[in-house]
């Protein structure tokens, strides 16, 4: 049996990874579990706005380079991010973020 | 228009920031001073050529210059040129100078997709300029790399703004998926109003409202202005903010414009929660950068009542709002960064000689914690005015024009401001606002009551500041006093806004 695969099941998933993202992003304790819930967010939306192009626009290509531009910004992002983290734990030795409050107020 | 080559303002930003690299490179030597002057002159003369209002569209319709987007680079250009001025102290100490070369080219690069931001005709390009904008912002952060708080505000800045960039691709995606394209001019004939829609202009709007740092989303501000080097705080809390108020202004009139009804209400709840909440805060603040942090946040629901008014006055009162709180903010950092320099003068020159290896060291590092500290809160400003009358003359002026008591140019800021909302019908969020900027009075009046009347037995001793970051703060003074008198600032700026 086949099961045709619709805009909208690709819809469901990319809506999961982006409040999974979300929910990562809140919850998590780790620098580095936040830098891969953000990436989550980021490549859901990175599908979004391949599916859209694919099943609802298929005569252009935006969507596609917007997900392209997505991807390689994404990347960058990754880079300065994990620089900066591991410039943190030189510095603490620790890469918790309930370590990094000695700001507050 | 005179203009001499299509996007001429980019490509000599981008040839400017090119030829700081390879100067960088092949200058032997400490030449961080050589630098900084050859910077600032370049600065000068992208001014220069850029200063003529010029109008464009190219990359079919991808980027679009209006005359308002040239004369807001041209106001963050000045704005950029001025913190170069005040960092010049900051980048030649020990810990810093051999990167100094590092510090403008990034600057620049962030200037760059400021540029790109404020005249994208098409939501990739504008993807591209806030990322190109926010990306080296916080390399930038965390520039002092052996002092931990900047490490800190930098993990802070890049995480919380990797995930405002998701939040607002998710609803540029939703977006896309409505309208089947991503440029501005034929999106606003498929703008409707569905509930999709309103839902991916929330999620827009939440994604810019961290970069702006309105309340909900303000929590990373404090940090990381407290964390980040002086002279890059004050950047980001003017010409960033600025280029990000102008961006989602221009988005919010152009594309969303039939939903006005919808992002009325929430801007005018958004504002009201900001500039009160974030006066509360700012009371409470001893440390001066988190003090002016939460200024800055306050600062932002009053840019947002020009964004609410949504016409052409709305523009006009806008970028003339972010013109004076440059010069204003920005004289406010520069006093700040010359007393934090000279607070911690002494451990710089021990710094000298062992060149930041103790700083590893968990004892001498919570001393510095200390130190630092001790250099940015307000007790180190009482009596300030018996030894360094001057500077104290400059905060005083920056603090009340910031407060918008009448003769400085930040009373006619604010006024404009709530007279655009005030005429497009908000009146409930003008007054709210209004009565705010009392309470915002108390706290700007207890720095200048720190330097004048707090009584100090051993004040900081008299310092004279390099010439740059003194002529610098005579243009900020000369533009807090000037911009407000002189009505053709105004006249002008609105001249443009109407074409």
């Amino acid at each position: 049996m086949e099961i045709e695969v619709h805009v909208l099941h690709y819809l469901v998933i990319s809506t999961v990874m982006m409040f999974c993202g979300i929910y990562g992003f809140f919850t998590r304790k780790n620098l580095l579990a936040l830098l891969i819930s953000a990436e989550l967010m980021l490549n859901a939306t990175n599908i979004n706005f391949a599916v859209f192009n694919r099943y609802l626009f298929p005569e252009q290509l935006e969507g596609h380079f917007f997900s392209l531009f997505g991807i390689a910004i994404a990347a960058a992002e990754t880079a300065v991010a994990i620089a900066i983290i591991i410039n943190v734990y030189r510095n603490i030795n620790k890469i918790l973020t309930d370590d990094i409050s000695e700001m507050k107020g | 228009m005179l203009q001499f080559i299509p996007m001429q303002a980019e490509i000599s930003l981008a040839a400017i920031m090119i030829i700081i690299l390879l100067a960088d490179l092949i200058m032997k030597g400490p030449h961080h001073k050589t630098l900084q002057t050859m910077t600032c002159t370049l600065m000068v003369i992208q001014l220069i050529l850029n200063i003529q209002p010029s109008a464009g569209e190219y990359f079919g319709g991808m980027y679009h210059c209006t005359p308002v987007a040239s004369v807001v680079k041209t106001i963050l250009t000045a704005g950029t040129l001025l913190v170069f001025m005040q960092a010049g102290e900051w980048i030649s100490s020990p810990d810093s100078r051999h990167k100094a070369g590092e510090f403008y080219v990034i600057t620049i690069s962030t200037l760059l997709g400021m540029y790109f931001m404020v005249s994208a005709g098409s939501f990739i390009l504008f993807y591209v300029g806030l990322e190109l904008a926010s990306i080296p912002m916080a390399c930038l952060i965390a520039f002092d790399k052996w002092k931990h708080h900047s490490a800190e505000a930098g993990a802070k800045f890049i995480l919380n703004s990797m995930f405002s960039s998701g939040l607002m691709l998710y609803g540029l995606s939703l977006i896309y998926g409505t309208c089947g394209t991503t440029y501005f001019t034929d999106m606003t004939a498929n703008i409707t109003g569905t509930p999709l829609q309103i839902l991916a202009m929330v999620f827009f709007f939440a994604g810019l409202g961290f970069k702006l740092s309105l309340v909900p989303f303000h929590m990373w501000t404090p940090d990381t202005y407290q964390g980040a080097p002086t002279a890059v705080a004050g950047y980001l809390s003017v010409i960033s903010k600025g280029a990000a108020a102008f961006a989602l202004m221009s988005i919010l009139t152009k594309v969303f414009a039939p939903m006005s009804d919808r992002w009325e209400l929430m801007l005018s709840i958004v504002i009201v929660v900001t500039i009160t909440l974030a006066n509360i805060f700012a009371i409470l603040q001893d440390n001066m950068k988190r003090f002016m942090a939460y200024s800055s946040i306050s600062q932002a629901g009053y840019i947002m009542l020009a964004v609410i008014a949504g016409n052409t006055q709305g523009t006009t009162s806008l970028i003339y709002y972010i013109t004076v709180y440059i010069v204003a903010n920005l004289a406010v950092f520069g006093v700040i960064g010359a007393i934090e320099r000279h607070t911690l003068g002494e451990n710089y020159a021990k710094a000298d000689k062992v060149e930041g290896e103790h700083m590893e060291n968990a004892l001498s590092r919570s001393e510095e914690i200390v130190k630092s500290e001790s250099a940015v809160s307000r007790s180190a400003y009482a009596g300030l005015y018996r030894t360094n009358p001057h500077l104290t003359f400059v905060m005083t002026l920056a603090m009340f024009s910031l407060a918008g008591i009448p003769p400085f140019a930040g009373f006619f800021s604010k006024f404009f401001v709530f007279a655009s909302a005030f005429n497009a019908g908000h009146w409930l969020v003008v007054f709210l606002a209004l009565v705010n900027t009392v309470i915002s009075l108390y706290y700007y009046l207890l720095v200048v009551k720190a330097m004048y009347i707090t009584p100090n037995d051993n004040p900081l001793p008299h310092f004279r500041s390099s010439w740059l970051t003194r002529t610098s703060l005579a243009i900020c003074l000369a533009g807090i006093i000037l911009l407000g008198i002189l009505s053709s600032v105004y006249g002008g700026i609105e001249t443009v806004a109407g074409l």
